[in-house]
């Protein structure tokens, strides 16, 4: 049976692993390629990398750390921040990563996720998005608003129909990241989760709030996902991966048991 | 020495570092010549299985890899690696392959709409016929797989490993003689996935 992934989730600045909540008051938490390695060591399924300050500082994805990830660990790792084109994409890809993460760029530029799954295969071509909760209306049907730049642009587009239409254009995975859960460890935006999952035929992959083995219980059986991404709760040394694996492999949830 | 055949089919990055951090020293190449002269063969790839045999014909690989295979050279086909060893796959509206194992390539077709296709993530594999490839490896780990079509074999000796997702129980890991062939990817497959490419580094063919 096909278990639901763990995914712990490296927001990297300065190479340094660091953590805050709403995408605000960061702290450093420690080495990117260390933490990987320990992470995979312990049973994480995937891991997620975003270079957190690339996009704001306008410089280039560090393509060295890319490598030195992909020579130390070998389970599946995803890289986004600061991709701008295809070549980007390529170059992350070349270094080792199996997927390349495209949030703003890809609102400012839909055609970003139809030409990378053309070159590289849809597998590779993650759409971040980061929804936030608004009024229900004309415009937002589905009651979620899509930001980018970490929170601080609202884009006007309905986050359901943005899921669909990355969907459409050849997107291989979505992250649902909800900005008002983010950092909190309050629960995932079940209901948010939810909705994407169910109109969707690609896998979605909940972030954005997870801090108790009962969070990750709910998003699995309530809200459809078919992998969570999880950071406060493990890097905070709180809770181990095999510790939250155990719970839920308890609770009846198909989870990866050897490694 | 470790042959890794670059027919243009995605990225071989993570196939040669992992060989290389069990040891192995690793040869990328598309030149005929060199995969004719290989001791030890793998076949990966991902993407479309169309665009995977026309880059075959392109670089003019067929009859070599066709050859060595039949010459007894150990030899690991990986995800499109291993689908366009049969006979024909339903991608891209029907694809000719190569047909070295009997059986097409299939589309999951779920009928539940919560099962998401591509399949993406650690699914078990039930070992069917003791290989070496599995040697050290317990029965039913699990494995990274990403794809969205299967392999469906004619002649049942040729199932190593079989899997369920959607529609289908396929074979997960198929082989004959000194080939051997995995849907899953053992190079993005942990230490698990470590362990069956130093099985298949070790492996004489037999």
């Amino acid at each position: 049976m096909l278990t639901k992934r763990i995914i712990p989730c490296l927001d990297v600045r300065n190479r340094k692993v660091t953590k805050g909540v709403k995408f605000q008051n960061n702290i450093d938490l420690g080495d990117p390629i260390e933490m990987a390695v320990a992470y995979s060591d312990g049973g994480c399924d995937e891991l997620v990398f975003y270079d957190i300050t690339a996009s704001a500082e306008g410089r280039p994805i560090d393509i060295e750390m890319v490598r030195e990830v992909a020579k130390a660990v070998h389970i599946p790792f995803a890289v986004g921040g600061g991709i701008k084109n295809l070549e980007d994409m390529r170059r992350v890809l070349l270094a080792g990563a199996e997927k390349v993460s495209v949030n703003t760029l890809a609102v400012r530029n839909p055609k970003i996720i139809s030409e990378g799954a053309k070159q590289f295969g849809a597998q590779c071509i993650v759409l971040g998005m980061d929804p936030v909760k608004v009024e229900k209306s004309e415009k937002f049907p589905s009651g979620y608003e899509i930001t980018t730049q970490g929170f601080r642009t609202r884009t006007g587009i309905d986050a359901l129909q943005w899921a669909k239409e990355a969907e459409e254009l050849g997107a291989g995975e979505i992250v649902v990241n909800s900005v008002d859960a983010d950092g909190t460890q309050a629960g995932f935006e079940i209901n948010l989760t939810k909705m994407i999952s169910e109109n969707v035929g690609i896998p979605v992959v909940a972030s954005g709030g997870g801090g108790t083995y009962q969070h990750l219980i709910d998003v699995f059986k309530e809200g459809k996902a078919d992998a969570a991404i999880i950071a406060s709760m493990i890097h905070t040394g709180k809770f181990t991966i095999k510790q939250i694996k155990d719970e839920l492999i308890a609770a009846g949830i198909p989870i990866r048991k050897k490694w | 020495m470790i042959t890794i055949i670059d027919y243009k089919a995605g990225n071989l990055t993570s196939v040669g570092l992992a060989f290389e951090s069990i040891g192995q020293e690793v040869k990328i190449t598309d030149k005929p010549e060199e995969i004719l002269r290989a001791e030890k063969i793998v076949f990966p790839g991902v993407g479309a299985a169309m665009a995977a045999m026309d880059n075959l014909k392109e670089l003019q690989l067929i009859e070599p890899i066709r050859k060595v295979i039949a010459d007894g050279v150990p030899f690991l086909g990986i995800c499109i690696g291993m689908q366009v060893l049969f006979e024909s796959s339903e991608e891209d509206g029907g694809t000719e392959c190569l047909g070295i194992l009997p059986g097409k390539v299939k589309k999951f077709r779920p009928s539940d709409k919560m099962c998401k296709i591509p399949q993406i993530g650690w699914n078990t594999v039930k070992v069917k016929k003791p290989h070496p490839i599995f040697e050290g490896i317990e029965d039913e780990s699990e494995f990274y797989f990403v794809h969205s079509f299967y392999p469906s074999c004619s002649d049942a000796n040729n199932i190593l490993g079989q899997t369920d997702y959607a529609d289908a129980v396929f074979a997960s890991a198929a082989g004959k003689n000194n080939l051997a062939s995995v849907q899953f990817h053992p190079e993005r497959s942990g230490r698990i996935g470590l362990r069956l490419l130093e099985n298949f580094c070790n492996w004489n063919g037999n």
